[in-house]
């Protein structure tokens, strides 16, 4: 296995339609550009021999759905305080947000050659000070959701229209910290705000349910006072329509179930827990690209 | 000897005492009045960090999140994030205990400007018991990058302490005293970060101290000049980053050190000082401090058992000369 270099970067910038294009040309740009993340997200976890590919493929057409078409911030706006807000909670799929950020232009896309390398700026979780477009240190889980509660709370007190969206994984929701926010997040009706989970019901080492149970996540978060709404987590189409209409409940929280599958859509790594931070060989690499039309 | 503040007059020990909270709901309400990105984040701690009036007169700007401390500090790292500064209050046990890992990621390491103000620190949850005292607060938070850490030791300094850090981005947690303590400083003090106070001028030994201690240290000043022994004593407001000179300095130029704090005796302020001296500047020391579980007793009580009255302070102090040069 050769060392990541520039020479394994062959992600294309994506750029973003106008917001009145036609929904079928948004979605088929969301759908490409999700396709190359994942492409250069397996080639950064191949050659640099670490990460957690799982979870990244499990969230890659959430993320590429947010920054393709969703979000209200773009390269020039990283730093304008009315920009929307994305925080991702499951820090460890660090590569991830980094791949996507470099689709849609946040950071140069060479930039990537460097990801875990010694003295990078792309650590194994995301570091806000050295990465334009990241807006926390996550890594711990459990610290997305009140830091969005807390941007969300600070855009209705400036009576501003911006958004806030975090994404958690589902293993994640079973840390408490989440479930206080949800309190917090029902009680001053932050109605911008979007929780997303990433079900795809595998945490590290075996499935959610066989571990700590979260059904009926809809029932409990409905409980909590957020408006719920379940997508097909992989359905560009869906992720779209639903992330671009929030709020769903004027004076409620949004929770969107997203249902997801760790790995997808590769044949031998989806729905895997063996494949939350293995690293494919060279003939599984190639596998994997054959199946996204890249080899 | 120089006399730089009303410290160092003999009465200092029946002087009235304030309790520091009533400064710090003061200065909030005016820091609030004159900028508005400044807001507080409690967790139900309105009444025990006196935040009443501040509620009447800023209701939007008091979040309470409720009994939730992980979530209040990762709420004001978000709120922080959309361009306010959070002053985050609330009990000192437990907004350090149970959200160090908020304070470490969301807040030190995310390099957000939260401002956490930790009430009721020490033992001043007296007879309440070491559930509620907070003595471990300064050594936990010391070992985090990027977290400014001061003890003020009077409703003066406290004010001080908080305009300087809503006027200076960046993470900081100060304590703020229950436990009544005469004003040490003069009503124009000004608070530096990093910079210790000399409060008395001395040549045979120095006693550094800060928070609600630090009178008590001057009072043991003056036992020991009746005595025949003239104490430089140290306010060292800034535990963190330490004034490494001022130590330094101290321990050239005196026969020994006398650190005294209402915290642990591992980590705090005479661990910075100790680890100073170690490395740059051997010296004879002592620490006071609290070193186990507190039994069932008042804060004041507390600090007299672990030899921190001004006649403890002073014993320690003369011990210390007492001993064989290093």
């Amino acid at each position: 296995m050769s060392a990541l270099a520039v020479e394994h970067v062959t992600l294309p910038m994506f750029g973003r339609l106008d917001p009145h294009a036609a929904r079928a040309d948004q979605i088929a740009h969301i759908a490409e550009a999700a396709r190359q993340i994942r492409i250069q997200d397996l080639k950064l976890v191949h050659y640099a021999g670490a990460g957690h590919i799982g979870g990244d493929l499990s969230a890659a057409d959430i993320l590429a759905t947010l920054y393709g078409a969703v979000l209200d911030v773009t390269p020039d706006t990283v730093d304008d305080p009315e920009r929307d807000r994305f925080i991702l909670s499951k820090g460890h799929v660090a590569g991830l947000l980094y791949t996507t950020l470099a689709a849609f232009g946040f950071l140069p896309v060479e930039d990537l050659a460097s990801f875990l390398k010694p003295l990078s700026a792309l650590n194994g979780h995301p570091n806000r000070n050295k990465v334009r477009g990241v807006e926390a240190n996550t890594g711990p889980l459990g610290h997305g959701l009140p830091i969005a509660v807390g941007h969300a709370l600070s855009a209705k007190l400036d009576v501003s229209r911006r958004r806030t969206y975090v994404l958690v994984g589902d293993g994640e929701l079973q840390e408490g910290s989440n479930w206080e926010a949800m309190m917090a997040a029902s009680q001053y009706e932050l109605d911008r705000l979007t929780v997303i989970v990433d079900r795809n019901r595998l945490q590290q080492g075996a499935t959610v349910r066989e571990t700590n149970d979260l059904d009926p996540l809809d029932a409990k978060a409905a409980a909590f006072g957020f408006a719920v709404v379940e997508v097909n987590g992989h359905d560009h189409g869906e992720l779209l329509d639903v992330l671009s209409s929030v709020p769903f409940r004027p004076g409620k929280p949004t929770f969107v179930i997203a249902h997801t599958h760790k790995g997808h859509p590769i044949s031998f790594m989806s729905n895997n827990a063996a494949w939350h931070h293995r690293v494919p060989s060279p003939e599984e690499l190639q596998q994997a690209l054959t199946e996204l039309d890249a080899a | 000897m120089s006399q730089q503040s009303p410290a160092a007059r003999p009465s200092l020990a029946d002087r009235p005492r304030f309790d520091c909270r009533n400064a710090y709901v003061d200065t909030l309400a005016e820091l609030a009045r004159t900028d508005h990105r400044i807001v507080g984040v409690v967790n139900d701690s309105i009444g025990s960090s006196k935040l009443d009036a501040f509620k009447k007169a800023f209701p939007d700007r008091l979040i309470n999140v409720g009994i939730a401390e992980q979530d209040m500090v990762g709420v004001a790292a978000g709120l922080a994030n959309g361009g306010r500064i959070p002053f985050v209050s609330a009990a000192a046990s437990f907004l350090t205990a149970r959200a160090l890992e908020q304070i470490k990621a969301d807040v030190a390491y995310s390099d957000r400007n939260v401002k956490l103000c930790g009430m009721s620190p020490g033992m001043a949850y007296g007879e309440l018991g070491p559930t509620h005292h907070s003595i471990e607060d300064i050594a936990w938070l010391r070992a985090i990058d990027n977290m400014t850490i001061v003890v003020p030791a009077d409703p003066v300094e406290t004010a001080a302490a908080m305009r300087w850090a809503a006027a200076t981005d960046g993470p900081a947690f100060i304590r703020v005293s229950r436990m009544s303590v005469p004003q040490v400083y003069p009503d124009d003090y000004t608070f530096r970060p990093g910079k210790a106070t000399t409060l008395r001028d001395g040549g045979d030994i120095t006693l550094i101290s800060n928070g609600t201690v630090l009178w008590r240290a001057l009072v043991a000043a003056e036992h020991l000049e009746a005595g025949g022994i003239e104490a430089r004593v140290l306010s060292m407001p800034t535990v963190k980053p330490l004034d490494v000179d001022a130590v330094i300095a101290a321990a050239a130029e005196t026969g020994g050190i006398v650190t005294a704090e209402e915290a642990t005796t591992a980590g705090g302020l005479g661990g910075a000082v100790a680890e100073t001296l170690a490395q740059r500047h051997p010296a004879r020391m002592r620490i006071l401090g609290v070193p186990e579980f507190a039994p069932t007793g008042s804060a004041g009580y507390l600090l007299d058992r672990y030899g921190m009255s001004p006649e403890g302070i002073a014993g320690a102090a003369r011990e210390l000369l007492r001993r064989e040069p290093t």
